[in-house]
């Protein structure tokens, strides 16, 4: 697995998009960087992925997030139309960094927002994408059509769970963790119809971002602090690592956040 | 009413957002109808439908967009997109994807200009002609090699009949069946519109059937055409053989009709009838030659009504005036049925769901039979204008020319 993120040099809260974030509660750096530290540490050495980064850029706190840059389809680079201005000076970076890898851009219409990763996770033979706080249901059907496979949109009804990957983890094998109340009533029938095993997630363990979670096989890594989602997975037969993120979580970020699937 | 057109795309089917969306529409208070839908064949294969959306108010329709936008779906701009067009591969044959028609007035954008359809008819194609500029329907039959047929739904607008406020007398009827309504205030809403009919010199069709003869009716009909209520009449063999069985005997399937009594060897007289109509060459023949001296169709000769009889394969004879080919016998009445502007039918099955067929649904149809079915049939496919009664013919028709001879009489003395 092979994984780009950005080192969190330059993260912290400057502005407020979602719930989680308040200019009020900082970000300790020196904390947030040990963190993200630990995790590539882990994603290195226990998941076996090969990391690489893409340079972090001062007044773009945000760009730790990689996987809401865009979405990598074999040679093909998807890259996000973010819908807060904040957030849309991240994207040119992370082009230059796919152009510099021999990477085919391709970029969605100006008027229909997406969100990469963030909102777009595979379930193996195609896959889930959330829509309404974020990214637009437009703009799936677009990416369907890119990356030529089923794309199945969720409706994403609850601010503090606002992309897919902050409410649902495929697991693979017909089984994924998700937080039941963060989808409207249709999402959750999909969900029902299409993954065999659907593993609700407790509203603390899901507001620990127990969803958020890196997935590589049999391996999980994801926040500490998520004690029942451990246990139903381990008794699934994974191995669990859990590090501390709470530094990201105040942005409304954790594991799975801050790494975009190259390969 | 505010409508609107709205298309999505995706896979809309798998990820329920296309019930989802209409499920938006219903709860919003507006009402839906899918115009088309394609379903992708393999797994990442898109599907896609257009939903008309009609509401109560502009100001809904314009919230209810908004929010299904939400969900994908976006309006289809048809003022602007022009009707797409293919060649007939064959006579009789419409190319795939033809636009199969409504008995709606129906326009088509061409040339950037909205386009009349002439002679609305339902199941039938659109041609366009392009020399003149016009369009038309087409039954399949009649389409020909090369002809231009629309096909799609681009640029087809079709325009709904919208119950008019204040009403108009007619429309105080609704078109479902009415079998316990009081039946004297419909019979003379029917009078009144066709006394209108007649003044603005539009033209009135009666489609009836040989019920009309065997329950004694036919002595009303006959009052109507002399009145000059009835300028097209389309019925079958039967009307006709018993009409004239009861002009030269006096009996309706052997039974005199003053009497009720069977008459001795009576079952044979429709056979004489129509022997001797067909020794004749015809019944306006046998009219002018004074075979015939009474009756419908002596009345219908005399007043220069046009009538059509379409044939049927438990004909007997048949006369020699009704049409056997059946497709012959649909392009005459579709010929016949072009200029009329209300149509009254009567104790017939075949003959009322055949004419329904062919007429515009801007037509006044009255739908009179002892079987509710028969009017209910006649809504299901698709004559939804039709006013349905549910009455044995003969009090109906008795009725209805009592008001029609009143007010004949209260205006002659105005």
């Amino acid at each position: 697995m092979r994984l780009l993120m950005c080192p969190p040099d330059h993260y912290s809260i400057e502005y407020e998009i979602n719930p989680w974030m308040s200019k009020d509660r900082q970000t300790d750096r020196q904390h947030a960087h040990r963190q993200w530290s630990d995790l590539r540490q882990i994603l290195e050495t226990c998941l076996s992925s090969k990391i690489d980064l893409v340079e972090p850029i001062a007044g773009l706190p945000d760009m730790v997030f990689s996987a809401n840059a865009g979405v990598v389809s074999g040679k093909k680079f998807i890259t996000s139309n973010f819908r807060h201005d904040v957030r849309r000076g991240e994207a040119p970076y992370f082009v230059e960094w796919f152009l510099r890898q021999g990477f085919e851009i391709v970029r969605l219409p100006d008027e229909y927002f997406f969100e990469g990763e963030g909102d777009l996770l595979s379930r193996g033979d195609g896959c889930f994408a959330g829509y309404h706080i974020r990214s637009d249901i437009l703009a799936h059907q677009r990416v369907a059509e890119i990356i030529e496979s089923e794309v199945l949109s969720l409706e994403l009804t609850d601010d503090w769970f606002y992309h897919l990957d902050t409410c649902f983890c495929p697991l693979g094998a017909g089984r994924a963790l998700y937080y039941p109340p963060a989808f409207d009533r249709y999402a959750r029938d999909v969900l029902q119809s299409h993954i065999a095993e659907l593993i609700p997630v407790a509203a603390a363990e899901a507001q620990r971002f127990a969803c958020n979670a890196i997935v590589a096989g049999n391996a999980i890594v994801m926040n500490d602090g998520c004690p029942e989602a451990r246990e139903k997975l381990q008794g699934l037969g994974f191995t669990v690592y859990e590090t501390p993120l709470d530094e990201f979580i105040k942005a409304g970020g954790s594991a799975k956040c801050m790494v975009l699937t190259i390969d | 009413m505010a409508r609107s057109i709205v298309e999505i795309s995706g896979h809309i089917i798998d990820s329920l957002i296309l019930p989802k969306i209409l499920d938006l529409i219903i709860n919003l208070g507006a009402e839906f109808r899918i115009l088309d839908i394609h379903i992708g064949h393999r797994r990442a294969d898109r599907s896609s439908a257009r939903i008309q959306i009609d509401a109560p108010t502009q100001e809904l329709l314009e919230k209810i967009l908004l929010k299904v936008k939400e969900h994908g779906a976006l309006p289809v701009e048809t003022e602007d997109v022009t009707a797409q067009f293919e060649p007939a591969p064959a006579d009789g044959i419409f190319p795939d994807h033809f636009y199969a028609t409504t008995n709606l007035p129906t326009l088509i954008r061409l040339h950037e200009q909205w386009i009349e359809v002439e002679h609305p008819e339902m199941d039938c194609a659109i041609r366009m002609i392009l020399a003149s500029g016009r369009a038309e329907t087409v039954p399949m039959h009649r389409a020909r090699k090369g002809d231009l047929i629309v096909v799609g739904h681009a640029g087809v607008k079709v325009v709904p009949m919208e119950r008019r406020v204040p009403r108009e007398p007619f429309e105080f009827m609704s078109s479902s069946v009415s079998t316990e309504q009081p039946k004297g205030l419909l019979i003379r809403e029917i009078a009144d519109s066709m006394r209108r009919t007649r003044g603005e010199r539009g033209r009135i069709l009666v489609v009836a059937g040989p019920g009309l003869v065997h329950t004694g009716a036919s002595r009303h009909l006959i009052e109507l055409i002399e009145n000059d209520f009835v300028q097209v009449l389309f019925a079958g063999n039967g009307l006709a053989v018993h009409d004239i069985e009861s002009a030269l005997y006096g009996t309706s399937l052997g039974v005199y009709l003053d009497k009720n009594i069977r008459a001795s060897e009576g079952h044979e007289h429709h056979l004489r009838a129509i022997n001797t109509i067909r020794k004749a060459g015809g019944i306006r023949q046998a009219v002018e030659r004074g075979l015939v001296q009474r009756g419908i169709f002596y009345s219908c000769v005399k007043k220069g009504v046009d009538f059509v009889l379409a044939g049927s394969i438990r004909d007997d004879g048949p006369l020699p005036d009704v049409i056997t080919d059946t497709l012959k016998a649909q392009d005459v009445m579709r010929e016949k049925a072009r200029d009329v502007s209300f149509a009254l039918m009567m104790a017939t099955t075949l003959h009322a769901i055949a004419t329904g067929n062919l007429l515009p649904a801007t037509v006044k149809t009255v739908c009179v039979d002892i079987n509710p079915t028969v009017v209910t049939k006649l809504s299901d496919r698709g004559t939804f204008q039709a006013i349905g009664l549910v009455t044995d013919v003969e009090p109906f028709l008795r009725e209805l020319s009592q008001y029609l001879r009143q007010d004949d009489n209260t205006l002659g003395a105005v």
